[in-house]
């Protein structure tokens, strides 16, 4: 295999994998966040506010390195370095 | 693919490109600028108040309570800035609507901008509101060992507001633009909804989060002042 191969299959391998990781990890997380936050609006319904506004905050803070993730499979995908130098040396000989 | 809206150039001379984020960028500028503009020339105190007027307050009075539940006690202060942000990163979402048209906070340009904003407001709010020393100070607490650790999170505070828009706001585009070539009808009208939905959050999410960072460098620490004396008679 040649180093044009061990690049194509290691971006795409890897930025699959990203993916699967970075979507069901925060959705754990997340999951577990909506709960906690529903056990305490039942407690206290009259804070409602306040939590509601602190779940949205936390989400977006767990919503953020499944972002992370999805940036990096794009890298990966669309704007590869490795893959751009790499075809770039394939049309210049 | 495209990843975002700075390639898109229109303009080239030499060195200087006007591309599609600058152009939607400056168009959303107008857009709230000169519309603000023209409500505002005549605002009324009385009874009978134009439609614009009542939108206008209600955003405005929306936002400032916001800015108060945060935590921070004189809201008119920070309404400005935390308000401008969310405006401008709400109506740059709202205007997908329009055909033709790519939010230019799908750039990272543009949210690194934004973030780099709070960057320098958050210190600069806090030395007006405590002092050089009381605010330098403040990265020194609880000990002084936290002070690496306290600066290192300052910077990535700035870097996940500005990876967080850019990444919300270029996967709406980015799954539209992918639908589009694979089920063109009614699915993504779906996404589109859904990217809307997400657009505003993540606006308020921003400014939220903005005001938090706010008042956390703005939080004073003074010692509680000794009760004072039952008054006593002089007499």
């Amino acid at each position: 295999m040649d180093s044009m191969t061990i690049i194509a299959v290691a971006s795409i391998a890897t930025a699959g994998l990203t993916t699967g990781i970075g979507c069901m990890c925060p959705a754990l997380g997340e999951g577990r966040s909506v709960a906690t936050a529903l056990t305490a609006l039942a407690q206290q319904p009259d804070a409602s506010a306040t939590i509601t506004r602190t779940l949205f905050v936390g989400l977006a803070m767990i919503e953020s390195t499944a972002i992370y993730c999805f940036v990096v499979s794009m890298i990966l995908i669309f704007a590869n370095p490795f893959w751009n130098h790499v075809i770039a040396q394939a049309a210049g000989k | 693919m495209r990843l975002s809206p700075d390639e898109m150039i229109l303009w080239q001379h030499g060195l200087l490109k006007l591309n599609a984020t600058i152009v939607y960028t400056w168009g959303l500028m107008l857009a709230l600028a000169v519309g603000s503009i023209l409500i505002t020339r005549k605002l009324s105190t009385g009874l009978e108040r134009s439609r614009w007027q009542c939108l206008l307050e209600i955003v405005v009075t929306a936002i400032e309570k916001q800015i108060e539940d945060v935590g921070l006690s004189h809201p008119e202060k920070y309404l400005g800035f935390l308000g401008t942000l969310f405006l401008f990163i709400a109506t740059a979402s709202l205007c997908t609507i329009i055909p033709g048209y790519e939010p230019p906070t799908g750039s990272l340009s543009t949210t690194v901008a934004l973030a780099l904003c709070v960057f320098v407001a958050v210190p600069m709010f806090g030395i007006e509101e405590q002092g050089v020393g009381g605010y330098l100070a403040s990265y020194t607490k609880p000990t002084i060992i936290m002070l690496p650790f306290n600066i290192i999170s300052e910077l990535s505070r700035t870097l996940a507001l500005a990876v967080r828009l850019f990444g919300n706001m270029m996967s709406g585009a980015m799954i539209i633009a992918i639908l589009l070539t694979i089920t063109p009808f009614i699915f993504p009208i779906v996404m589109m909804a859904l990217g809307l939905l997400t657009g505003m959050v993540q606006a308020y999410i921003f400014s939220i989060l903005a005001a938090v960072y706010i008042a956390a460098a703005t939080r004073t620490r003074k010692p509680k002042p000794a009760p004072m004396p039952a008054a006593v008679p002089s007499t």
